[in-house]
């Protein structure tokens, strides 16, 4: 068939009932926030000023409150201190700094008009360097630990420390891309799937004295059945919808576990949890133990290395899974619900199914988490699982690229590793003095990176999405044509 | 002969669908041969596409009953089958589709469906397209993906049946070559040639098209033509299509439904709904009493 009729052809849809859905999808589709497009060099600075001027009313509005009001403790209660400079300051620093951005920075053609390096940023790289990349990163992943030793000894155990806790975010953001990436179910309470499984573990550890190995599939199995429970009743829900219903499940999970102290101890948490034994052998100084019975000297980096390989396992296992899962009918189905749920039930794919193993898979791994979590920590309340984790879950996935695996570990290497790495650095105090606290900043580090990448790459890190299945050559499908998801 | 009444695939009576006050099919009685090319046709707002609603599930009608028979035979238990409040045969060979959710029409009655706005699965290639039609057949190939999981063979053998179907509609629809591309990346012309392979991927027994020729040129209508009966001829199915094109419709069509503002205003043979004075009245926008008017001229 031609190519002139089909590209005419594109905007001539007939009219019906999808239509209304269409146009309001094409209506959201993204339009530059600056529409105007003064053309004599007048125009463009009476639009820059007036543009300007709006947004230094929006900061006075918003720093008049925020910083030019304090409350200090004083005697009989609070006072007021006002700060009127401060304010006066980033009111003007945002009127210029917008002034000269519309001026030499977007001129006349608006946001669009972008600096040339800008354009070398998203160009992607040769396929071989991404199995190079992957392959390096799975080597370093598995040596770490000695890696550490070798190259830090005295600082070994923070970062091993510091790998577990990263490792414990990919697994998490594994186990969340299977219902938000792949099944497009925006689910802000997954948190709850880990606190219910780290309470799993260690209640059934303290109560009954079962070994970890046991535990833990019985946990994982526990947030699957948690997973399927929220999904029921969200089924029906799409979009804001879902996403509040998922945040409020997470927050019942968390006061539930606050408030039913018979079961859960309360907000003092549960403490003294077993730690898991390598074959029968307890990490501990002495005759019987995992030193003892090697021969070698006892040191207590021992069980943090163990802690590393099994948490290692763990994450290689839930990837493994979601990979292979991505490639059968189940995962397919996900990923066909994403693009467009009516497609799929006139296919005859039940998507109330599709929907429950997809929350009830990913609920189980952030239940594997959960146990790993407790038994690493020995310790656990109420105050680990609150919205802020599930926040940053969310995060992790969308900045690392919906559906990407990969992307997932460079953006929880960064946004975790690298906020952790924060607190050390100390050539930051040598610049801002001694009182510079870098973690005071952290959030706001933080926001800036989400901001950044949200510009610069509105898909994530790595945008592109590998067919399950090919005929000739397996083509990396753009960003572009993969759907978000509704739901 | 008239196929649609000595053996229907699908039987539609009664059917009634009010959204509120507004009755977008009222009172409906058709009947679809089997083996036939049956064409829905009728001016905008005739309520053709909420037939369709209702026949593949996405609609539960306010009243009627579709019944869809898979075999000759099945028919003659249809009324007790009406009484017993049950959805079906336990056989599998006779359906009451308003009975049943939207998913449960694809994969027991085997009736796929199109879109008149195509509903393709955009980021996905042209050959996942196809494959996620066979969900239902590759899901028990898996064993609920736990010897799928195991890569067991008789999963591997499933997937090759698939992969074959998929290449065979891949090369009869002429995309053989973008198979591996996006399929929001296909011009519109092969997007809707896809949704339909993606359609009889499934194995349908009644293929419902929405206006599969709307947006093709006069060329790749007449492609869709031959590719219309050339599934009818050789794959034992039936098919129900909207239409505007007449073109499309009175070459291919076996027998056709005249639908305006929810009624049933003529049916029967291309040649017999072509001299129907309504037809023609609905068609030129003529008042209703003026209707004697035209009939007097038509047949002087």
């Amino acid at each position: 068939m031609t190519a002139a009729s089909e590209s005419s052809a594109v905007n001539t849809r007939p009219p019906g009932a999808e239509i209304e859905d269409e146009n309001r999808e094409a209506a959201m589709a993204g339009e530059p926030p600056f529409k105007t497009h003064p053309t004599a060099r007048q125009d463009l600075l009476a639009a820059a000023l007036k543009e300007a001027a709006i947004a230094a009313f929006i900061t006075l509005a918003l720093a008049g409150p925020l910083i030019g009001l304090k409350t200090e403790p004083a005697v009989g209660g609070l006072t007021l201190v006002q700060r009127w400079t401060p304010v006066a300051v980033a009111v003007a620093i945002v009127f210029v700094g917008r002034l000269l951005l519309r001026l030499f920075v977007w001129p006349a053609a608006g946001v669009e008009r972008r600096p040339a390096w800008y354009a070398r940023l998203g160009v992607a790289l040769p396929p071989a360097t991404g199995r190079v990349a992957v392959g390096a990163l799975f080597l370093v992943g598995l040596l770490l630990p000695f890696l550490v030793m070798w190259l830090f000894p005295s600082y070994s155990r923070q970062f091993i420390d510091l790998g577990l806790l990263i490792l414990t975010y990919i697994m998490l953001g594994w186990g969340l891309n299977i219902v938000v990436g792949l099944a497009g179910l925006l689910d802000l309470g997954y948190v709850a799937f880990y606190a219910v499984g780290a309470y799993s573990y260690a209640l059934i550890a303290l109560h009954f004295g079962w070994s970890f190995w046991v535990c833990l599939p019985i946990a994982g199995l526990l947030a699957a059945l948690w997973g399927i429970a929220l999904g029921f009743p969200v089924l029906r829900l799409r979009g804001d919808y879902l996403a509040i219903v998922t945040l409020a499940f997470g927050e019942i999970i968390r006061l539930v576990l606050i408030n039913w102290q018979e079961l859960t101890n309360g907000p003092v948490g549960l403490s003294r949890i077993p730690r898991p034994s390598f074959f029968g052998l307890e990490f501990v100084p002495g005759p019987g133990g995992f030193a003892d019975y090697f021969g070698i000297d006892y040191k207590p980096i021992h069980r943090i290395v163990f802690f590393y390989y099994i948490l290692l396992a763990l994450a290689l296992f839930t990837n493994f899974v979601t990979i292979r899962l991505r490639r059968l009918p189940v995962g397919r189905a996900w990923e066909a619900l994403r693009e467009d749920e009516i497609a799929c039930r006139s296919l005859g794919i039940n998507t109330t199914n599709t929907k429950l193993t997809a929350f009830a898979i990913g609920a189980m791994f952030g239940g594997f988490a959960g146990s790993f979590f407790a038994t690493r920590q020995g310790f656990i309340s109420p105050e680990s699982f609150n919205f802020t984790e599930s926040a940053t879950i969310v995060a992790i996935v969308v900045l690392g690229g919906l559906g990407s695996q990969i992307g997932i570990v460079i953006s929880s290497v960064v946004l975790i590793g690298g906020l952790e790495l924060l607190r050390n650095i100390g050539f930051l105090k040598a610049i801002f003095g001694p009182d510079f606290d870098p973690t005071q900043y952290r959030l706001l580090i933080f926001g800036l990176a989400m901001v950044f990448i949200m510009v610069w790459r509105p898909r994530g890190l790595i945008a592109t999405r590998l067919p399950s299945v090919f005929l000739k050559e397996r083509r990396a499908v753009s960003a572009e044509f993969v759907g978000e998801g509704r739901g | 002969m008239r196929r649609w009444t000595t053996d229907p695939i699908l039987t539609v009576e009664h059917l009634t669908m009010r959204f509120g006050g507004l009755v977008a099919v009222d009172n409906l009685d058709f009947q679809v041969g089997r083996g036939d090319i049956t064409a829905l046709i009728g001016p905008n707002g005739a309520g053709k596409t909420t037939v369709f609603n209702c026949i593949t599930g996405f609609y539960k009608p306010t009243e009627g009953r579709i019944a869809l028979a898979l075999t000759p035979e099945a028919r003659n238990r249809l009324d007790d089958i009406t009484a017993t409040g049950r959805r079906g045969t336990h056989d599998g060979h006779l359906f009451l589709l308003e009975r049943m959710p939207d998913y449960e029409v694809a994969r027991r009655g085997k009736v796929a469906r199109t879109f008149q706005n195509i509903r393709l699965f955009g980021g996905m290639t042209v050959l996942e397209n196809l494959l996620v039609a066979q969900h239902n057949s590759l899901m028990e190939a898996s064993g609920y993906s736990i010897r799928g999981l195991l890569g067991l063979p008789s999963y591997r053998a499933g997937v090759a049946a698939a992969l074959d179907r998929a290449r065979y509609w891949l090369d009869r629809t002429d995309l053989t070559d973008r198979a591996d591309d996006p399929a929001s990346d296909l011009p519109y012309g092969a997007q809707r040639r896809l949704e339909i392979a993606r359609a009889m991927c499934s194995e349908p027994k009644l293929l419902c098209l929405d206006e599969p020729a709307a947006g093709l040129n006069p060329r790749e209508s007449a492609e869709l033509n031959r590719f219309l009966q050339f599934i009818r001829d050789n794959h034992d199915l039936s098919i129900l299509l909207i239409e505007h094109d007449m073109g499309v419709v009175m070459e291919i069509s076996d027998h056709i439904v005249v639908l305006d503002y929810g009624e049933k205003i003529s049916d029967g043979s291309p040649d017999e709904v072509r001299s129907d004075p309504r037809v023609i009245a609905a068609y030129l926008g003529v008042e209703d009493e003026e209707v004697d008017t035209v009939e007097r001229e038509m047949s002087t």
